[in-house]
């Protein structure tokens, strides 16, 4: 560990810390931001340089079963992007699905210290956590899907929120989970016999419960748990034209639980706020979703933009995958996993030519410049499902410049106009709304500010990124390429306190943290003797309940999150 | 001293639940556990020590000096291979591929000479498939196509499919229907609702047909397809359509016969065709029982799940040119390190004489036809008996493999991680 780090005369925003665009030194000691530096520490020269806390990235898909699938079953993407081992930088390969190495040496240079993965299947998640051990330079983190849990569909049907808590207090503590995800919920169960659900209020074959009661249920366990973060949904219903009737409708469903943060949080949305009622007519409704969230402030979103190119889809919306494939007749893979939940991939070129694109790729845009608070409104791809995220820096070249949306206005489908309000807006975000946006409402949304995320205050982990431009020097507005060109290449990215990339290269090895939720529950409600829930590993699981939970040893640097659960 | 819950580190199945009794350092009783199971964790034959070929005879040598002169071989070689990964667990994998980053070599596993040809057929027109339990708590309707489990995965029956009771099916031997299709009859056909005897090579034809029927163009049929009557071949994919949830398992009697890559990508095509009707999957019979688990760890490194060459720094694909047997039937490679597989019993008789030319060096723990092409071998500890780690089930579902005792054999990981060290150390 090197004795300490002092960062000179950066531009500092520092949005949790009420910091707005200073010129200050940050001191380092010991991996966390102190007071003073110690006397012998190393000297940064950031003088014109925008600094922020490390990015965080709240919904990305990274490391598991699915993923590493999607690398597997593409050698046309891994061939898109191939970098030779160099220094300590091992070989990497792939251009939307990249290796781990490969996924954490471009976070890094990109500024991004800490990747949530957005959905790991319980009985999967070793995989996960091995693939998280060579992600090296993020502190990981895995939303644990219980879409299709049958132990929670049992509970949810019996009314029984307690039971609901008690089972995610158990499997989150056995699969080392961070939060709950729901995706598609029920809809994934469904799929299990090749069908889904098409309403919040469908009920799910065989269990009898609606999407809505498992949403409803779990946003109520979730706060009797005390989790760090609240629900983390993917709607139903995504990708199909009307579907922004279902995302209101489960935006009307959340209460308000949690005084620190938001009740639920609604991932992706832009593939959620379609109008129209085929892919004719599909248009933006991203009005009423903003309209809605702006009236929620228990609501978080993130955009899910998408950018045109090719990509490859993944997500454990099994039924969505299939529709996606019964579209597009290119290759499919799917993957149920028993009990839980399910899975799809399928590879996808988003093109300028394309209507349908040139809508979704408007809604994304519109999200963010119509949601009036930036803490409610993330910025995302789902990656890499909008895009991978190298795109990020064009993302944000976009929400700042008109002029660059309008210089895309002439690429893309003439038609789009008709179809989205996106050029009748004329708002450009700023520095301090974009560092809302990537860092600071992130981590306070997943509740990890508790743990030193996404501040630069003393005693927050020493998570910086320095970016070559100059705030004060630059109109993001006319030179939106030098935002892009800034935003993809840090000058120095700091996690915990170590230079861990300079100028777009990795130049330490990495040593990332795993974080994880474990709420104590009382005795009476450990899933692990409760004889109803340790039969479904008896008769039902083909693993047996000892082989099931994740051990330490997958974690060498676990960082567990305690809290008492109020059951 | 028993142990419950033991894994058992022979087949693709990753049987979970055998019961084992230990004395000492030896297994002395399993529970649970197939015939196969048996073997592998009570016929404990091992290497005493390493050995070196020396003149037309072998001597006993130390670890230190086996893995130095390991290391030597390698960095000496211009075009190493390393081979084999599907009996060591994924931590000991990882290491591998690191080491052949640095080398530049090529590393391979074992899907090169069994289920590459899968893997290239995904490749190409994806794979619908899910976990086992999927297909036991609601298959109707399993097709076994050119496998025989009962030889081969011998508990893959009763625990996933025909004779195990899941929660949609709750009598299983009766509610399940399984079709068997091979090129001959064998003891899995004989427990078959319906088996289907296709000629030698006629998969791809079949499939077609059934393919062609499940759309709708059963008057295309002619009255026999390879072997395979018209009615038979409606029998089936009316079966199929009427399921609710039907799972394909295929071995390598689809996977190595003519046709190869072609007859997966056809079954797989029409496993999406019957998508469109019901709910349908397809899976691999895996071999090895961290044969996945080898091809998990090469994809999530760099990108591919075998045959990688690293000779050109990055990560480079090519079946048919980065396969081992292409590679050593080339003559090209000039030393090769083989763990945990024996290439000298699954190899082409060329590439075996190959191996014998060159210096090979073998970790294993047995004496195994590999032995007697390789110039050293280092015994290491069993993965699954004095050894633990992560394996991959068949369906890609990761399991942690027990240490039972501690013996007094180093395990793959330790001996890869000293070799990777003298590598790393000297390649700078």
């Amino acid at each position: 560990m090197t004795p300490g780090l002092l960062i000179k005369n950066a531009f500092v925003i520092d949005p949790l810390s009420g910091v707005k665009g200073e010129i200050m030194d940050i001191a380092i000691s010991n991996g966390r931001i102190v007071d003073e530096a110690p006397r012998d520490a190393e000297v940064i020269d950031a003088a014109g340089c925008l600094t922020l806390p490390g990015g965080i990235d709240s919904h990305s898909h990274v490391c598991g079963t699915k993923v590493n699938f999607g690398r597997y079953m593409s050698p046309e993407d891994m061939r898109a992007g191939r970098t030779a081992r160099k220094g300590v930088m091992h070989v990497t390969s792939g251009y939307s699905v990249p290796t781990t190495f490969g996924n954490s040496y471009r976070y890094s240079t990109m500024g991004y210290t800490t990747v949530l993965e957005g959905a790991m299947a319980p009985l999967e998640a070793r995989h996960t956590h091995e693939e998280f051990t060579a992600t090296p330079h993020q502190d990981m983190l895995a939303n644990t899907l219980f879409d299709g849990n049958w132990s929670i569909m049992e509970a949810v049907r019996e009314k029984d929120v307690k039971r609901a808590a008690a089972i995610v207090a158990w499997t989150l503590a056995a699969v080392r989970g961070f939060a709950i995800k729901l995706t598609n919920p029920g809809g994934t169960e469904a799929w299990g016999w090749g069908e889904d659900v098409h309403s919040i209020q469908d009920l799910v074959p065989h269990f009898e419960v609606t999407p809505a009661e498992i949403i409803g249920t779990m946003i109520r366990a979730n706060e009797m748990l005390n989790l760090p973060h609240s629900v983390h949904l993917h709607c139903n219903n995504l990708g199909v034209p009307g579907n922004f009737r279902t995302t209101l409708d489960t935006i009307d469903l959340v209460p308000d639980l949690n005084k620190e943060r938001q009740s639920l949080y609604l991932t992706h949305v832009q593939f959620h706020s379609y109008g129209g009622s085929t892919w004719r007519d599909i248009c933006s409704r991203s009005e009423d979703i903003a309209r809605a969230v702006n009236g929620k402030p228990q609501v978080v979103m993130d955009m899910g933009q998408i950018m045109f190119g090719r990509t490859t889809t993944m997500t454990a919306d099994g039924p969505m995958e299939f529709k996606l494939f019964m579209l597009h007749h290119n290759k499919w893979s799917n993957h149920d996993v028993e009990l839980e939940t399910g899975s799809g991939i399928i590879p996808v070129y988003y093109g300028r030519k394309s209507l349908v694109n040139c809508v979704m790729w408007s809604i994304g845009l519109e999200l963010a410049l119509l949601a009036k608070n930036p803490w409610q409104c993330l910025l995302s791809t789902d990656s890499p499902n909008g895009a991978p995220f190298v795109k990020y820096p064009e993302i944000i070249a976009l929400l700042m410049s008109q002029r660059l949306r309008e210089s895309e206005r002439k690429m893309i489908d003439p038609r789009t106009e008709h179809f989205v309000p996106l050029f009748a807006i004329e708002r450009e975000l700023d520095w301090y709304e974009i560092a809302v946006m990537t860092r600071a409402a992130q981590a306070k949304a997943l509740g990890i500010t508790r743990i030193g995320k996404g501040y630069l205050a003393p005693g927050a982990e020493a998570d910086v990124a320095i970016y070559p431009i100059s705030p004060d020097q630059v109109d993001p507005s006319v030179d939106y390429q030098q935002v892009m060109a800034a935003f993809s290449r840090s000058r120095f990215t700091i996690k915990r306190g170590r230079v861990v990339a300079r100028d777009g290269e990795v130049i330490v090895e990495g040593a990332n943290s795993t974080i994880w939720s474990k709420a104590h529950v009382p005795p009476e409600y450990d899933m692990g003797t409760d004889p109803e829930f340790t039969k479904k590993f008896e008769q039902y699981y083909t693993v047996r309940m000892r082989n099931y939970p994740v051990q330490d040893v997958y974690l060498p640097r676990g960082l567990r999150i305690d809290t008492e659960a109020s059951l | 001293m028993r142990i419950e819950d033991v894994v058992c580190s022979f087949c693709g199945c990753l049987c979970d639940d055998l019961v084992v009794e230990v004395e000492g350092t030896r297994v002395i009783n399993v529970e649970n556990g197939c015939t196969l199971a048996n073997e592998k964790f009570m016929g404990d034959h091992r290497l005493e020590a390493p050995i070196r070929r020396s003149g037309g005879k072998w001597e006993k040598v130390s670890y230190e000096e086996a893995i130095a002169e390991t290391a030597g071989i390698l960095l000496d070689a211009d075009r190493p291979l390393l081979y084999g990964w599907s009996g060591t667990y994924g931590e000991a994998q990882t290491i591998g591929v690191h080491l052949a980053e640095v080398l530049g070599a090529v590393i391979d596993n074992t899907s090169t000479v069994c289920h590459g040809p899968s893997i290239m057929a995904i490749q190409e027109v994806g794979h619908p498939g899910c976990t086992l339990g999927q297909v036991k708590n609601r298959a109707d309707v399993v097709v076994y196509w050119g496998a025989n489990p009962v030889d081969a995965h011998p508990r893959h029956m009763s625990r996933y499919t025909t004779y195990c009771d899941g929660f949609f099916v709750k009598n299983a031997f009766r509610e399940r229907k399984v079709v068997v299709v091979d090129v001959r009859e064998t003891e899995s056909s004989q427990v078959a609702d319906e088996f289907v005897k296709v000629n030698p090579g006629g998969d791809y034809a079949v499939l077609s047909a059934l393919r062609a029927i499940v759309r709708g163009k059963r008057d295309i049929i002619p009255p026999d397809v390879e072997g395979v009557s018209r009615e038979q071949l409606f029998r089936v994919a009316d079966m199929c359509i009427a399921a609710k949830f039907g799972a394909f398992f295929f071995g390598v009697g689809l996977t190595m016969a003519p046709g190869k890559n072609k007859n997966i990508r056809n079954a797989i095509e029409l496993t999406e065709e019957l998508n469109r009707h019901t709910k349908f999957t397809i899976s691999p019979m895996r071999g090895h029982w961290n044969v996945y688990g080898s091809n998990e760890v090469f994809t999530w490194i760099t990108g591919y799940p075998f045959a990688v060459d690293f000779a050109r720094g990055i990560a480079f694909y090519n079946p048919g040119e980065t396969t081992s047997v292409d590679i050593l039937r080339r003559g090209e490679c000039d030393a090769c390190l083989v763990v945990a597989s024996d290439p000298g019993a699954h190899f082409p008789r060329a590439c075996a004489e190959h191996l014998a030319r060159i210096p090979t060096v073998q970790i294993d723990p047995h004496v195994n036809v590999t032995t007697h092409l390789s110039r050293i071998q280092i015994p290491v500890a069993v993965a699954g008996i004095d050894a633990e780690g992560t394996a991959y089930r068949m369906d890609g579902v990761p399991i942690r493999t027990r240490k039972l005792f501690q013996g007094r054999y180093p395990d793959d990981l330790e001996v890869l991680e000293k070799i990777y060290a003298i590598v790393k150390e000297a390649k700078g």
